[in-house]
Order: structure tokens, then C-alpha cells, then sequence
């Protein structure tokens, strides 16, 4: 049976001044509604590329990717992005940047108050709204990342993409934001793809972790699926004899199958 | 209250006011006294010391037209103009009550005559010579604004355009006004021909010249601020799927506000430098030509005449650009940058 988003042998080239550079080879994985699916592999092995070509931001050379049955070639409101440093804009408020978002992907959908709760909704549901009328510049980074997830969210997208959306944060507020990322998950059930190079964020969050092997060339080395039960508590998960058997799975597939050559 | 008033001379750039509202609210009094004196002080003692040297070093030059004005004497010839247009101003205003009187008397005489209404022809003080330079830098200004915004803006979000007017943009951008103004004059005599012009000529070859020269830091500024825009700010729009013009007004503009404002100001000083020089020889009459005729004129004042010029020049070329400073804080959205 066809699944919910096919990534379909994907290849994809770079031209550079020393000729083609092949990033990415025959990458195929699919991916079931709801589902929460991270990658996760070592700098530069092309993780971010994969999403960019669900994103639509980048062509696949060779291959492609199928949502719901259609072709996705180009970028979309069903494929939000939240990017690793939020790219809020920084002359709206956190309420207007979810705003533009929504306005422009509900036009004509929604009326004019339909929007705003939504709006408010959506700020609600990552806890922002003591700090909606505040610049990106006013508030923290973590903040600023759960900004970044209500704008995304607002688009309710058949695929929520994330590159690494805690990677610039520190390890205390990023602990806080992948419990609310948890939280939000468990009421919507969206299907995520987040990039992570953090292998406690990878069991902690997904359904299934796809490990890369090291580019140029590179490509899904191996796929685990964690079987966790939910509601997952970070506590209870500290000493949990499964949840080290997943990480150590993923720490010795990173550091001893494909470790990278040169640090 | 206080509050407010310190955070307007913040924004206008008069900081030099605020040790003086904070003391009278009673705000640690030392401190702005300390304050004070550095930032009013200082700047006032060295502009003594000047005055100073300017009055002995002037005693010793002696030209053709006499000594060379000190700041004494250029006071005098300031205070003169003054004069000059208040008398100028009281037979404007003599002249038209007169006509008025006589229009009237013409009307009830005879209701149906037709009155004319005459012009006043004095000729134009000091006042109306600044009023003139003015009017014309705003218009070569604005004319540049409106051709460099929107052609940076394409050419920054564009690589090809950009590589195909960069070199344009290098080639014409060193050129002195004096050798458009020629050219400029030229073309104007031949394509603006109106038998009622709403502009005389000399003006509107002043103003394109200053258009052709201050077109380019705006150009060169927008250019480099859009093509510098964060690459995930506009893969956002990409995602939202917004059309170019969309873009354009909601991510593109916004974001390199701040930079446009700073080739706006760098425009806008460029053109009023190089307004003087268009107007000398275009005879536009502002302070290019009331210099230019003093220059003419060799009287014993002529030479202070022209220093009263010089120092307005350069007072109001410094109030422009504290207009522009402003403007772009209020427009930043970085509201903590250091803008100088």
C-alpha cells in the first residue's frame, strides 16, 4: 500500500566550480500519517538537503517525493518549515508574525475572526500568549523557537519539517521545548520529519530514527523503529532499560559504523 | 513625562538636551552637570577656539576686495540680509495692499470691470534664495529616491540584473556634477519646451543634475541591503507561497529599511553638495547663484556676503542630515543599533 509521503530514490547534485557534488544518493524512505520520523547523522551528511527536498526548497536530480499521491516539487504552506534559528521577522510581533502566515494561507478560507482565533490558538498552544505583542527581539531564544513552531503549526501542514529547531538553544530550555513539542504532539498527531544531530532528542520524540551515513554520497544507513510506549516522561525514560538499548543502538551506528574519518 | 520628552530627543538626536530635562526634574543633579558639560561644553569651548583663530588668521590675509572677513564681520553682513528682507518683504506686502485698494475702487466704480491682479517682481532676499535651494534638492532628491528604491530593489533580488548594471552603476557614479551640467542643460532646452513653463529651466536642469548624482549611493545601498536579506526569511515567503510583489512589501522592504535609509542620507548630502555647484552655473536662484553673483559683485562685502552663504550651507546640510538620522531611527526596527 502506497504510504502517506514517499521519498522516493532521491539523488540530488550540486554543481560546484570542481564539478558535480553528489550529496545525497538513492535515499528512499516512507513515512506514515502521524508519524514522527527524525533524521539524525553527523554534520554535513546531508540531513538538512532531505528536508529541503520535502520542503520543496531544493530539486531532487534523480527521484522524487510523493504527498498524499501528488508530486511535490516546489515549497508550501503543507510542508512547514520551522527553521534552527527561527527566522521570525524581525519587525512583527510574535502575533503578527504567526499572522502573516495565516493570512496569506487562509485567504478566503477563514473569516477575519475565524483567523485571529486561530491565531491566538496556535499561540496558546506553545504558551506564548503572555508575549504575543512582543518583537522577536524582545524575547528569549527559546521563545523565539516556539514562535517559530506556532507559525508553522498555523499552516496546518500535512508535514510539519523541522531542521534542527533546538540545535541553537541551551540544554535546559531545549529539554522544555521537546516536552512541549511532546505535549502539542499528542493532541494534533501531525506527521513531523525533524532533523537532529542529538541522539536523546531522537529516541525522546520519534516513532522511527533514520540514521545517514557520512557524505558525499550520502544515504539512510539504517532505520530504527522505537517502540516506546506515550506518553513519554524524561524521567521515567532516565534509567529505562529500552530506551538505552535505542540509544545505544544510534550511539553505535554514529560513532563506530560510520564514524566520520576526520573530526 | 520625563520620560517621554528624553526618548523624543533620543530619536531627533538632540541628546544633548536630555542632561538638561533631566535637571530640571531634579535627576541627580551632578551627574547631568557633568553630563552637560561634556556634551554642551566641550563641543561649545572648541567652537570658541575656532572662532578665535578664524578672526586672528582672517586680519592676515589681504585680497583685492580687501581683508579676508572674520567672524565680525560676517555677523554684520548676516544681520544685513536680515534687513534686507524684512525691507524686501514690507514693499511686497505695501505693493499688494496698494493693488487691492485700487482693484476695489476699480469695482465700485464699475462691477463688471475685470481687475488685474499683478505679481509682485522685487527681486528675491537671502531667505528666498535658501527657500529656492531647498525646494530644489527635495525635487532632485525625491525624482533619484524614486528611480534608485525600486531599481535596487530589483536588481538586488536579481544576480543577473545586478551583474548587468554594476558596471553602469561603477562608471557613472564618480562623475562630478559639472560635467552632467552641460549636457544636462542641453538636453533640457531641447526636450523642455512649454510655451507656460510651471518650471523655469535653470530649475529643472539644477534638479536633474542633482538627480544624477545623488541617484547612485541610494541605488548602490538598496542593492546590497536586499540581495543581503537572511536566506531563511525569504524561503518563509517561499513556503507561504507569496507572489513576487508580496514579497517584495513584506519581507524585502522591511528588512533592509535600515540600509536604504543609509544610502538615502548619503543621497541626500551628495545632492545638496552638489546642488551649490548646479546652481552656479545654471543660475538657479538659490545659493549657488547668490554666491556665484557675489562672487560677481566684488563690493568690499562681497567676500563676508558669501561666508554668511558658506556657513548656511553648511548648517543646513548638517539639519538635513539630522532629518534623515531620524527618520531612519524611526524607521529601523532595530530600535538598539548605533546609528551615527
Amino acid at each position: 500500500m502506497e504510504k502517506y509521503l514517499n521519498i522516493d530514490h532521491v539523488s540530488i547534485e550540486f554543481s560546484t566550480p570542481n564539478g558535480p557534488f553528489k550529496a545525497l544518493d538513492n535515499v528512499t524512505l516512507k513515512i506514515d500519517k502521524g508519524e514522527f520520523v527524525s533524521i539524525i547523522g553527523h554534520s554535513g551528511c546531508g540531513k538538512s538537503t532531505v528536508m529541503n527536498i520535502v520542503g520543496g526548497l531544493y530539486q531532487a536530480t534523480a527521484g522524487g517525493v510523493i504527498l498524499e499521491g501528488k508530486e511535490v516539487n516546489e515549497p508550501g504552506p503543507d510542508r512547514a518549515i520551522v527553521f534552527q534559528n527561527h527566522s521570525l521577522f524581525p519587525w512583527l510581533t510574535a502575533y503578527e508574525n504567526v499572522e502573516l502566515a495565516v493570512k496569506s494561507v487562509f485567504k478566503g478560507q477563514k473569516s477575519k475572526q475565524e483567523m485571529k482565533e486561530w491565531i491566538d490558538h496556535n499561540i496558546e498552544l506553545v504558551h506564548m500568549t503572555h508575549a504575543k505583542d512582543k518583537l522577536p527581539a524582545e524575547i528569549s531564544g527559546g521563545m523565539k523557537q516556539r514562535i517559530g513552531i506556532a507559525r508553522a503549526l498555523a499552516m496546518e501542514p500535512k508535514v510539519l519539517l523541522m531542521d534542527e529547531p533546538f540545535g541553537a538553544l541551551d540544554a535546559l530550555t531545549r529539554a522544555h521545548l521537546q516536552d512541549s513539542l511532546m505535549e502539542i504532539q499528542s493532541e494534533l498527531n501531525n506527521t513531523v520529519i525533524m532533523i537532529t544531530h542529538d541522539v536523546d532528542e531522537a529516541v525522546l520524540l520519534s516513532d522511527k530514527i533514520v540514521m545517514m551515513t557520512n557524505g558525499p554520497a550520502a544515504t539512510i544507513g539504517d532505520v530504527l523503529d522505537v517502540k516506546l510506549a506515550r506518553p513519554r516522561k524524561r524521567l521515567d525514560l532516565a534509567g529505562d532499560a529500552e530506551y538505552n538499548h535505542y540509544r545505544s543502538e544510534v550511539i553505535h551506528f554514529l560513532h563506530e559504523r560510520h564514524a566520520r574519518k576526520v573530526a | 513625562m520625563k520620560d517621554k520628552i528624553v526618548n523624543v530627543f533620543e530619536v531627533i538626536g538632540f541628546t544633548w538636551f536630555i542632561p538638561v530635562v533631566k535637571l530640571v526634574a531634579g535627576d541627580a543633579p551632578k551627574q547631568q552637570l557633568q553630563d552637560l558639560a561634556k556634551m554642551v561644553g566641550i563641543p561649545l569651548f572648541a567652537f570658541i577656539v575656532f572662532l578665535g583663530l578664524w578672526h586672528i588668521g582672517s586680519a592676515k590675509v589681504v585680497t583685492s576686495l580687501g581683508q579676508v572677513p572674520g567672524p565680525v564681520q560676517v555677523w554684520e553682513q548676516a544681520n544685513v540680509l536680515l534687513d534686507e528682507h524684512k525691507v524686501e518683504r514690507e514693499k511686497e506686502h505695501k505693493f499688494y495692499e496698494r493693488q487691492d485698494i485700487r482693484n476695489a475702487r476699480t469695482l465700485e466704480k464699475d462691477p463688471d470691470a475685470e481687475v488685474k491682479i499683478r505679481p509682485y517682481t522685487g527681486k528675491e532676499t537671502y531667505f528666498d534664495q535658501i527657500h529656492t535651494s531647498l525646494w530644489t534638492v527635495f525635487v532632485g532628491f525625491v525624482i533619484a529616491s524614486l528611480i534608485a528604491i525600486p531599481i535596487g530593489i530589483v536588481s538586488g533580488l536579481s544576480d543577473t540584473l545586478y551583474s548587468a548594471i554594476n558596471p553602469l552603476i561603477q562608471i557613472f557614479k564618480p562623475i562630478s556634477p559639472l560635467a552632467w551640467l552641460p549636457i544636462v542643460t542641453m538636453v533640457v532646452s531641447a526636450v523642455y519646451v512649454s510655451a507656460d513653463p510651471m518650471f523655469s529651466k535653470a530649475f529643472v536642469t539644477s534638479a536633474i543634475t542633482v538627480t544624477l548624482c545623488s541617484l547612485w549611493p541610494t541605488l548602490i545601498n538598496t542593492a546590497v541591503g536586499v540581495s543581503s536579506i537572511d536566506r531563511d526569511l525569504i524561503n518563509v515567503g517561499r513556503v507561504l507561497r507569496l507572489n513576487y510583489i508580496t514579497t517584495v512589501f513584506k519581507i524585502v522592504i522591511p528588512s533592509s529599511i535600515p540600509i536604504i535609509f543609509t544610502g538615502l542620507r548619503i543621497s541626500l548630502g551628495v545632492g545638496w553638495m552638489v546642488l551649490i555647484a548646479a546652481e552656479m552655473l545654471a543660475q538657479n536662484p538659490g545659493l549657488g547663484k547668490f554666491v556665484w553673483d557675489e562672487f560677481q559683485n566684488g563690493s568690499s562685502n562681497s567676500l563676508s556676503r558669501i561666508m554668511v552663504a558658506v556657513l548656511t550651507i553648511g548648517v543646513i546640510g548638517f539639519l538635513l542630515d539630522r532629518i534623515m538620522l531620524t527618520m531612519q531611527k524611526f524607521f529601523s526596527y532595530d530600535k538598539n543599533a548605533v546609528i551615527r
